[in-house]
């Protein structure tokens, strides 16, 4: 049709390529797809997974102290450094970091979400005043409990002396007892990010509150429901989607969680705040050690799949879905 | 009875209150702290007990921040950082959020899991490979010789995608050679331009992507999963009929996305900037790495950095944590409409 000149009118229709060779047609539409998918694609192969190909491979390998020269030992190194006491109380600081911090944020947001929620004089104010910590980053969330947890002049000791409990060295003593595996150390580093989150877990949780339809609570009161019912039988089966995300996202933070480690303690004292991701840190960039490093990187990985399949597979079943 | 009832509302309104009062008063004592700190003499300001009131506020604690540690100069970095992360998402999340959306083509569905997938690999478990990229890529020779290899690699692909998609379009009739060469010229020209540009830079100083650069800040971020997502979740709500319409009016794919999808999504544009600003921002562990001066240096580090630098002077480091915190609190303030919803989107649907 659009060759009407006279020399291809005189001859039979072309028969177009694609009829011939019907994959050509596949192939044709698949340059398209590929030219709008190429530079994501180009990003993730570069920043992604050749990364995470290489950490696997960097694995195989003991680096020397310079970070280059390096001898194949196979997965010697990882069944050595997975199995040495450092990772093992790095990886029990982590679960443990995971404990205090997911848990508590959760219930806290749920807490203020809910009373914030409710029709009362102010509830804008609580809203903007509990969401507000989501304006501040890591590393300014870290400074400021830096200076409330000072030994001697920070509010958290002062507190603690008009209740006549002792001083607390927060950040540099490993531990409460010798009985206790953790001390104040990691608690500090837990309630900075307990703060740190709360704007976010309250900010998810106000939103769906505000998403669940108001005439189910209508007809549940009609019915007589009680408070109580009303918040078991309606809202929570409601915000458990909500729930559900907020419970995943919290813990990928927590396993993730470095800025304030790096801040307040250094990973110190005794290892006491020493998670996952700030021993990978230590033995890349300041012992060299890339291979060892690799290896702790490829276990966090693993780690995050796991609980994050998990959570999905045991929560989702809990999770009510409109 | 209706008394009784009574007496137990006004308990429970007097509960909820104080429930709320105490944990605002909780929540906001840190940020509350701080500016007071800020405000206070050095001497008061380590005093105990701590004073929760500036009295006589010295402002000039901020001036003193910005003199101890070039502030101004991170939090331009920060803020250039985040803007070239920011349009970068959102170009390359738009492209591929509706090459997932619009067009039909094989292995769609895979290729769409395989860019989900990425969301599951935590930053830090790849963390070592990427900073030896960086550094790799920013020593002369070795480095040119793989980014131009990187370069001619990703145009080589981009131009046979192209010839795949133009030269076959419309059943490839008699005249595919003569449309095969045009497409080639076309997009030879246009990949032509960028190579040189990139080419031209790296024969200035020898390197494309090094240590110590915006590049290093922002090309591993340039790409975006939770966007592409984000963006097709909107995508999807626009009728194809729309699209089938529009071929008929002859617009092609980037044509349509112009001119029909862009301004029909500008809401869940607004949120993924939003999104990738705040997320750019608050980056820590990378910039830490690939930074060592302050020409490069983001303002979290910086502000790491003052408060081990100016340890005796509370005063200081926290007047410098509050001007750290104050663009994040205008832009969440701003914006706030468009981050709840892209909360939102993710608690519902992710």
């Amino acid at each position: 049709m659009k060759g009407g000149d006279a020399a291809t009118a005189a001859l039979p229709a072309p028969v177009p390529l694609t009829r011939r060779y019907p994959w050509l047609g596949g192939l044709s539409r698949f340059g398209g797809g590929m030219l709008f998918l190429w530079p994501s694609l180009v990003l993730f192969g570069g920043f992604v997974f050749y990364p995470l190909i290489k950490s696997v491979y960097l694995g195989f390998f003991v680096s020397d102290p310079f970070g280059h020269g390096q001898e194949f030992v196979g997965f010697d190194q990882y069944r050595e450094v997975l199995t040495s006491p450092d990772f093992r109380k790095s990886l029990g600081v982590t679960v443990l970091f995971a404990l205090y911090t997911v848990p508590t944020g959760m219930i806290l947001g749920l807490v203020f979400a809910l009373l914030a929620n409710q029709r009362l004089r102010g509830a804008l104010f609580f809203r903007t005043v509990f969401s507000s910590t989501i304006a501040a980053s890591v590393a300014v969330a870290a400074v400021m409990w830096l200076m409330l947890l000072n030994p001697s002049a920070g509010f958290v000791n002062w507190i603690l002396g008009q209740f006549d409990m002792p001083r607390v060295n927060w950040l540099t003593d490993p531990q409460w007892r010798e009985t206790w595996d953790s001390g104040p150390a990691l608690m500090a580093v837990s309630l900075t990010t307990i703060w740190l989150n709360i704007g976010f877990t309250t900010l998810v949780l106000l939103a769906a509150l505000q998403n669940i339809p108001q005439d189910l609570y209508e007809s549940a009161r009609v019915d007589g429901a009680s408070p109580w019912s009303l918040l078991r039988h309606i809202t929570l089966p409601m915000l458990s989607p909500s729930l559900l995300f907020v419970v995943v996202v919290s813990t990928i933070i927590a396993f993730q969680s470095f800025g304030q480690i790096h801040i307040l303690t250094r990973g110190g004292p005794l290892d006491a705040t020493n998670v996952i991701v700030y021993s990978i840190y230590t033995d890349a960039f300041i012992n060299f050690e890339y291979g060892a490093a690799a290896v702790r990187a490829v276990a966090l990985f693993l780690l995050v799949l796991v609980l994050t399949l998990v959570q999905f597979r045991f929560l989702a079943r809990r999770v009510f879905y409109r | 009875m209706t008394l009784r009832i009574r007496y137990g509302h006004v308990a429970q309104v007097a509960l909820t209150y104080a429930v709320l009062i105490l944990g605002a008063l909780v929540v906001i004592l840190p940020i509350y702290l701080a500016v007071v700190d800020s405000l206070l003499p050095k001497e008061d300001a380590i005093s105990y007990p701590p004073k929760i009131f500036a009295p006589d506020p010295q402002f000039g604690n901020y001036k003193k921040a910005m003199d101890a540690v070039p502030l101004a100069r991170y939090m331009f970095n920060s803020f250039a950082q985040s803007t070239i992360i920011t349009i970068g998402q959102l170009f390359t999340a738009t492209l591929a959020a509706y090459a997932f959306s619009f067009m039909l083509f094989p292995l769609r569905n895979f290729l769409f899991i395989l860019f989900l997938s990425t969301l599951m690999v935590p930053w830090e478990a790849s963390i070592i490979p990427n900073f030896q990229t960086v550094q790799m890529m920013g020593d002369p020779p070795t480095g040119l010789a793989v980014a131009i290899a990187v370069l001619v690699g990703v145009c080589v692909g981009a131009v046979v995608a192209a010839l795949l998609a133009g030269v076959f379009r419309g059943g490839g009739t008699a005249r595919w050679p003569i449309r095969a060469l045009a497409v080639a010229v076309l997009v030879g020209a246009l990949v032509g331009i960028l190579a040189g540009v990139g080419a031209g830079r790296a024969a200035l100083d020898g390197k494309i992507l090094s240590l110590d650069s915006y590049q290093a800040l922002t090309i591993p971020f340039l790409a975006t999963a939770f966007g592409t997502f984000l963006l097709r979740q909107h995508f999807m709500t626009i009728p194809l009929e729309l699209r089938d319409a529009a071929a008929i009016d002859g617009y092609g794919h980037l044509r349509f996305l112009w001119h029909v999808v862009l301004p029909l999504s500008k809401p869940a544009l607004g949120t993924l900037a939003v999104f990738a600003f705040l997320q750019s921002w608050n980056q820590y562990l990378w910039p830490l790495l690939v930074t060592n001066s302050d020409t490069y240096r983001t303002v979290q580090i910086g502000l790491a950095g003052l408060a081990s630098q100016e340890i005796d002077s509370i005063n200081i480091v926290m007047a410098g944590t509050i001007i750290a915190l104050l663009p994040m609190l205008i832009i969440i303030v701003l914006f706030q409409r468009q981050l709840v919803r892209g909360l939102m989107q993710g608690a519902l649907k992710g």
